[in-house]
């Protein structure tokens, strides 16, 4: 698994502040690929797809 | 009382003029025990020359990332390791983004993209969203699309966009350290072009990109002489990737220092919060901002980052007892 901030894995390295800032952030990785996912921010939400593994939302 | 909070009562709250340079850097040099009376003077001129309103906004991303300028601060530049890549948002979508901005209560949405400027494709997905937008919502539509021709500014107008942005970003002396691929001056000939339209012309920037306090009151003075109808005033929220990904973020009491100058700049323009005030002011900034000279909101998310639910902000306006702007009062 990965993180999905910042694709690093996720078991490895300290990922607190990933976390903090994902609070008001979308995700950009795919945490089972690390693949760069395609997001799309609207007003009241968020979609991220993976090429592999399909589409994430809020 | 310091003598420059004086001259600004008798001058901006008085007499409705703005302030000038000097006297703007006056301003952000004030020490933070004066910070309170500059706030409340600030708040003042706002209420005095703008009324209790506040205007909501919504926006979206149209064409996110890939693109081909190199603005330090942005994320969505090709030219940087940025984890943001590129997509496209289809009508259906835009469509219904507008929607959930109307149902906040929202008089404005405006469509943005990535790019330096449109092409075509860009162009014709404009004018096929501005239409399904205009038939389906009861919402003005304004656009941020980079620099124009004349004919797409017509175009534009022709469309029914109502206002347009076009950020300076910055003051003059320091946009070279900002963006190298296009100049100020380039973006002020869009300006001028939009004014004459009879566009609304939408322009502010981004404080914290590593400019000085003295260029700080250059940039509201630069933004005083263009008198944009709206100054949207971001603070920068440093993004992974970008060459102004390792800034720190401005500190709050400089940022609602910053707020008041501005205001007490441009004393009758929609002064609007936009990016990054989650990280500088947190949610007392954000009430303190709109008690010292903002007028404005975004509300909800931004283009590539996440906002406070549009409810926060609602809620808080009602706590402050400012009416959100309606549609009829903006005809």
């Amino acid at each position: 698994m990965f993180c999905d901030r910042c694709g690093e894995p996720a078991s490895a390295g300290d990922h607190t502040a990933c976390a903090a800032a994902r609070e008001l952030e979308p995700p950009r990785f795919c945490p089972e690929c690390r693949r760069r996912m395609k997001v799309q921010v609207v007003p009241t939400g968020w979609t991220a797809a993976c090429v592999e593994h399909g589409l994430r939302e809020s | 009382m310091p003598q420059i909070l004086d001259r600004a009562r008798a001058r901006v709250l008085d007499g409705g003029a703005g302030l000038d340079q000097a006297e703007i850097l006056e301003i952000l040099r004030l020490p933070d025990e004066d910070l309170p009376q500059l706030l409340q003077l600030a708040h003042d001129v706002r209420m005095k020359w703008c009324g209790p309103e506040v205007e909501v906004e919504g926006i979206v991303s149209l064409k996110t990332g890939g693109c081909p300028e190199d603005c330090h601060f942005c994320s969505q530049s090709g030219l940087f390791a940025s984890p943001v890549r590129s997509v496209w948002l289809d009508i259906p979508s835009l469509v219904e983004a507008a929607r959930q901005t109307a149902a906040t209560g929202a008089t404005e949405f405006c469509i943005v993209a990535a790019v330096r400027g449109p092409d075509r494709r860009l162009m014709d997905q404009m004018r096929e969203g501005v239409k399904a937008i205009k038939e389906a919502v009861d919402i003005q539509v304004a656009a941020s699309l980079g620099m124009l021709s004349q004919e797409q500014v017509d175009d534009l107008v022709e469309m029914g966009v109502h206002r347009y942005n076009h950020n300076l970003e910055t003051c003059r002396s320091y946009f070279p350290n900002v963006v190298t691929t296009h100049s100020w001056e380039e973006r002020w000939t869009t300006l001028t072009m939009v004014r004459e339209s009879g566009m609304e012309v939408c322009c502010g920037g981004i404080l914290g990109l590593g400019e000085t306090i003295e260029q700080r009151a250059e940039f509201a003075a630069q933004l005083a002489a263009l008198d944009p109808h709206e100054v949207p005033l971001n603070f920068l929220n440093p993004r992974p990737g970008t060459p102004l990904g390792d800034r720190p973020v401005v500190e709050g009491k400089d940022a609602l220092r910053a707020i008041a100058a501005f205001r007490l700049a441009m004393p009758k323009t929609i002064l609007r919060y936009a990016g990054g005030r989650e990280i500088t002011l947190g949610d007392l900034g954000t009430r303190e901002g709109l008690l010292g000279g903002i007028n404005a909101v975004i509300v909800g998310n931004y283009l590539t980052t996440l906002g406070r639910p549009a409810t926060a902000d609602l809620d808080l306006l009602q706590d402050l007892k400012m009416p959100v702007k309606s549609l009829s009062a903006t005809f």
